[in-house]
């Protein structure tokens, strides 16, 4: 195996003992990116002055016996959502492409006070709004395991930087599965935390009771080392909860038993991949050997989940987007006949396509006449979507499935048919609409070399036991050992 | 009840998004696709159910009125498409 392909469990325990050194490490990544980001194109801006400054400081301070922190000497990849400040943070929109923020997000101050090493700013659908990373201002990712696929999305850049090596670790976000299909389509580790576990501070907002900040890696503990360092109160997201941070990794290696796995007959339906399902009813089975209890339940209000969805966040989006008016920051039209007109303008050039449909229809629900039929509708039905599973987790400790219908899907394939896009996040979508946390590991490959992903569903705030069960599964096989070829 | 493209243009007119006519075109058909799929929420019996607007069990978070730093008048500025001395610069309001 090549240095770059290794996980952070390895590469941290180089750093402590001296046999790598951070600026070593962080050139060894720059040069995959050199080497291989032309072909992935997972980074709309890399860092590598600041990069290699913040490596060589890492390695002063080790020498110098300083305390460092979790990540020292750990290049991180930053989807292009979250504030950096004096970096780029576009959010691949035309409208934010000269944006400059004057402050940190809260992950990314979490970041720098661990030492890591921030190596550049990725890829992502237009303000996260879709599945396939399609829908950036800027550029098309592509999957590192077959170049006519798609990494998924909406946080495609940062799942392909690391399946790529192009970084150990990065950080997504997930409004309706934007971590965990391009994690499972990308054959990575990617992890949903609970809503309030990690700050929005700083994170370019898109449907706000929904969004949540979380980490990409190839195995289970770099994910749990990640989310160890980005969970946690802040007081400038009133939503963030002060609630203590376990310390993720401490006890990683023990089981949980009993276990308790419940199935949902409502995710094993149609249009299910026959070699998704397959995969995913053998890792079950994995389970099933190491004693837990497989319990089929159900979640009857599953099928409203992608409708819900489709009400709830574009309406929160119609607002959020409302700030972008030409005036405060980003991209202004140039000309205009009035005030408004300047509005409408800037943001008729400024915002592509899904955006747009997306800011029309959270309009168009929030309308009068068309509120209480709707909007207060689907805020009903995702009451009885959060019910669901707290009834499921009466009497299972994780709910696992699928977390995507099918594997990888071609450059192309659906972007002229949204809805079909959309319902590419079935399985996902529930979790953010209930506030639960959620992991995707690998369980497999197709015959064509595609991975798939095993969705682990848990509780509220227990990440920890989410993560033991993952890993649970994780070290009776060796998917995430894997890594596509690419030179 | 299918949207219409009068309706269509009326949303994107309260959304403050200039459409050219092939755009209006075009999010009429999706957006008629999109909302006869939600139409099925409707088939829910949501009665009695109170709506959710987000997961937490919490209402209103207070905290100590604390004076920090706050950015300065040029960083606040530096994203500005056009500025005039301290403000931001927008075109006249009033005809």
């Amino acid at each position: 195996m090549e240095l770059i392909e290794y996980s952070c469990r390895d590469l941290l325990s180089w750093l402590e003992r001296g046999e790598l050194t951070a600026e070593g490490l962080t050139r060894a990544y720059l040069q995959a990116i050199h080497q291989r980001d032309p072909r992935i194109r997972a980074f709309v801006y890399v860092s590598e002055v600041e990069a290699l400054e913040q490596a060589r400081r890492v390695d002063e301070k080790r020498r110098q016996g300083q305390p460092l922190g979790k990540l020292a000497g750990l290049p991180v990849a930053i989807k292009d959502v979250l504030c950096t400040k004096g970096v780029p943070t576009t959010c691949c929109s035309k409208i934010l492409q000269n944006f400059l923020p004057p402050y940190d997000a809260h992950v990314i101050e979490r970041l720098k006070q661990e030492d890591a090493v921030l190596i550049g700013k990725t890829n992502m659908d237009e303000f996260a709004m879709g599945s396939s990373t399609e829908n950036s201002a800027f550029q098309i990712t592509r999957n590192p395991w077959d170049l006519e696929r798609t990494p998924g999305g909406s946080s495609g850049g940062s799942a392909a930087a690391v399946a790529a090596c192009e970084a150990p670790l990065s950080i997504g976000s997930d409004t309706g599965g934007s971590i965990r299909q391009p994690a499972s389509l990308c054959g990575i580790v990617g992890l949903k935390p609970t809503y309030g576990r990690v700050s929005r501070y700083g994170l370019v907002a898109f449907a706000s009771s929904l969004d949540q900040v979380g980490p990409f890696g190839h195995d289970v503990y770099d994910v749990a080392l990640l989310l160890e360092v980005i969970a946690g109160h802040d007081h400038r997201d009133s939503t963030s909860v002060p609630a203590p941070v376990p310390p993720y990794r401490a006890n990683l290696e023990e089981a949980v038993r009993p276990l308790t796995i419940g199935v949902a007959r409502e995710y094993f339906g149609e249009g299910l991949d026959a070699e998704v399902e397959q995969a995913v009813r053998e890792a079950l089975n994995v389970y099933r050997r190491l004693g837990a209890t497989i319990k089929e339940i159900s979640l009857p209000h599953s099928k409203y989940a992608v409708a819900t969805y489709y009400i709830v966040a574009t309406a929160e989006a119609s607002s959020n987007l409302a700030r972008y008016d030409g005036v405060h920051y980003g991209y202004r039209a140039k000309r205009f006949d009035n005030m408004i007109h300047m509005y409408s303008r800037t943001r008729g050039e400024g915002f592509g396509a899904e955006v747009k449909r997306r800011i029309m229809l959270g309009t168009y629900v929030l309308s009068r006449g068309y509120y209480e039929a709707y909007y207060l509708k689907a805020l009903k039905v995702r009451r009885l979507i959060k019910e669901d599973f707290d009834r499921a987790f009466a009497e299972c400790d994780v709910v696992a499935g699928p977390t995507s219908p099918t594997p990888a899907f071609k450059i192309g394939e659906k972007t002229a048919n949204p809805l079909a896009m959309y319902l590419s996040d079935i399985y996902t979508i529930s979790c953010n609409l209930a506030g639960i946390a959620g992991i995707s590991i690998p369980c497999g490959f197709t015959k064509n070399g595609l991975p798939i992903g095993l969705q682990l569903l848990a509780p509220p705030f227990s990440e920890d036991k989410l993560l033991r069960i993952a890993r649970m599964y994780e070290r009776e096989t060796d998917w995430h050992l894997r890594r596509p070829k690419l030179t | 009840m299918p949207l219409k493209p009068e309706e269509v243009r009326w949303v994107a007119h309260l959304a403050r998004l200039e459409c050219t006519e092939e755009e209006i075109g075009l999010f009429t058909a999706q957006l008629n696709d999109i909302v006869s799929y939600v139409n099925q929420l409707q088939e829910v019996n949501t009665e009695g159910v109170e709506p959710l607007s987000h997961c937490l069990p919490i209402h209103n978070v207070f905290r100590e009125d604390t004076p920090g730093v706050s950015l300065k008048v040029d960083e606040a500025l530096a994203n500005a498409p056009a500025r005039k001395g301290d403000f931001y610069a927008v075109p006249a309001v009033l005809d």
